[in-house]
């Protein structure tokens, strides 16, 4: 039975600075739904992308989670284990997120391996992947090494390797802010895709209010390091409660007002 | 219309605008000049002798025949014999073996430890990574030589332990260098990218960061292999490692000096194979240096 609901409980995060304790992410809870996108809103620096990350215990060196747990479906899991396997991970920067000197192929093969499923079937899942994130032509881009692609293409591999990996659960680290807008569009339009069709649950990290509109089912706001205010996105764009929501909402407006005008 | 964006990538890559490799490793022979390939024959043919060393010598390189002691050249002994009548060109070939064996046993313990603490130190940080390079600094502030010395002193005479002592003198350097380039890939992106689809940093470590550092460990190794082989032939000479009836280049070297000025070849000989050997490896590693490093290989414009 897939799961349908995935909870980060309380999660708090710490780095020290000059010897004291600096709080980073504090007392974050989120629920994500499968076939569902919660939006991560808030102005950069505000956490973030580091909730995704320590919820996955995978935060970057010097930091640390402190608190918090996460939970499918209500059970409390290890993050070790659910890492790769239950929740799949899309990344900023898709030309960073791929090692320069490998190619697709052995991109692709290595979340299968270190998952331990047998090699036989591997071939043939991420090709199925691949073609649902519109990816035609899969043996040839196999083939290729990362400054082969473009950066569309290597974000919709990021995404062939989240599928294909089988997990219901997505974490989407802003996942189209290095795209031009047209390959954004289309990437947006996949994501929107396959939570619909594949019920897939998605945590989309995002600062642009536009692709949360587009995208998002419920939608949560935060500043420094917290949860302001958590609401389905209509009731965000047309009634925020929190300044801070109103604030994000307002900045959006003013740089497309002149757009919508004319 | 991200389809174009494919198209164009697809067009530049089906013209080979973009070769996959743009260089090959098979162009190693072609493109070395004439000392590296002169260099690779030698190492391969002494690896070869140090691997048949015991089927193809002439002669018995242990026998003793006090008859023809001190013989010059000749078409039986094509090196002339020792002090007790040995063939000189089987006990060269037979020190090939010891000399390169313990060579590649000491290289294989220290390239070990130096990517197993190396490696640890920076992929995990913090304090581990404290611990590990003060003690390497410790081992990096003594002449190697002398705490070579040491070690065997502590630990006794014999070539194991001549082995044992050069790896633990050695280890160090390998590790900073593994730490280093460990440290400026840790924080990459798809390092991240790997752990969170499940990698373990095990696995993490061997699949991404290993490699990345595998051009600099086999130049270091090569450069030092002949500097290793000079370490345990001076430490034999010193009478430390591989004691006097077996065959072994610093050994010999020992043994002739009595006859140094009377049978200078006797010396010579043992001591052009270790020059030979040195000197051909430390060609290898540089001609290795130039191909790997691709600045280097920029300035060269090939």
């Amino acid at each position: 039975m897939t799961p349908s609901c995935l909870a980060i409980r309380g999660l708090g995060v710490e780095t020290t600075r000059h010897g004291a304790a600096v709080r980073l992410v504090d007392d974050v809870s989120l629920e994500v739904r499968a076939g569902e996108t919660l939006a991560l809103v808030g102005a950069s620096g505000c956490g973030k992308s580091l909730t995704c990350a320590a919820s996955l215990d995978a935060a970057p060196p010097g930091v640390r989670r402190t608190a918090g747990s996460i939970a499918i479906d209500g059970v409390e899991q290890a993050p070790a284990d659910i890492r790769g396997r239950l929740v799949a991970t899309i990344l900023q920067n898709p030309r960073s997120a791929f090692n320069p000197v490998r190619t697709m192929r052995q991109h692709a093969m290595e979340g299968p391996a270190a998952r331990g499923v047998p090699a036989a079937g591997r071939a043939q899942r991420i090709r199925v992947a691949m073609a649902d994130a519109g990816l035609e032509d899969a043996d040839r881009i196999l083939a290729l090494h990362p400054f082969e692609m473009s950066g569309g293409m290597l974000q919709r591999m990021m995404i062939a390797l989240a599928l294909a990996s089988g997990a219901p659960f997505l974490f989407a680290d802003e996942p189209t802010t290095d795209l031009d807008l047209i390959v954004q569009r289309d990437i947006l339009d996949l994501l929107l895709r396959l939570t619909r069709e594949q019920g897939l649950g998605v945590l989309l990290v995002t600062h642009d209010m536009g692709v949360v509109a587009a995208l998002a089912d419920r939608v949560a706001v935060m500043d420094a390091g917290r949860i302001v205010e958590t609401g389905a996105v209509m009731d965000i764009f047309h009634r925020p409660a929190h300044p801070v929501t109103r604030g994000l909402r307002d900045a959006h407006l003013s740089l497309y007002r002149d757009r919508s005008a004319a | 219309m991200s389809s174009l964006d494919a198209e164009l990538a697809g067009d530049l890559a089906s013209h080979d605008l973009i070769p996959p490799h743009a260089h090959g490793r098979r162009g190693f022979w072609r493109e070395a000049r004439w000392p590296a390939r002169i260099a690779a024959l030698v190492v391969g043919a002494l690896a070869l002798i140090a691997l048949l060393g015991a089927w193809i010598t002439p002669h018995d390189p242990d026998a003793v025949d006090l008859a023809i002691r001190l013989q010059p050249a000749d078409a039986a002994h094509w090196l002339g014999t020792d002090h007790l009548g040995r063939d000189i060109l089987s006990r060269l070939m037979a020190g090939a073996t010891m000399s390169l064996g313990s060579v590649a046993l000491a290289m294989a313990l220290i390239l070990t430890a130096g990517v197993i603490l190396g490696g640890t130190a920076g992929f995990a940080g913090g304090r581990v990574d404290q611990v590990i390079m003060r003690v390497a600094d410790v081992f990096l502030t003594f002449p190697t030589i002398v705490m070579a010395l040491f070690m065997v002193g502590v630990l006794g005479v014999g070539l194991t332990n001549v082995i044992i002592a050069i790896a633990v003198t050695h280890w160090a350097w390998y590790a900073r260098m593994v730490r280093g380039i460990v440290l400026s890939l840790r924080r990459r992106d798809f390092i991240a990218a790997s752990r969170l689809a499940g990698a373990s940093p095990t696995q993490t470590f061997i699949r991404h960061l290993l490699p990345a550092t595998m051009a600099q460990l086999l130049v270091l190794a090569t450069l030092d292999i002949g500097h290793i082989m000079l370490h345990v032939s001076g430490l034999s000479f010193l009478g430390l490692g591989v004691s006097a009836p077996t065959a072994e280049w610093g050994v010999m070297i020992a043994d002739a000096r009595e006859y140094v000025w009377t049978e200078p070849l006797l010396m010579f000989w043992p001591g052009l194979a270790l020059f030979i050997s040195v000197m051909a490896l430390n060609t290898l590693g540089d001609a290795l240096r130039d191909r790997l490093d691709p600045s280097l290989r920029a300035e060269h414009g090939h």
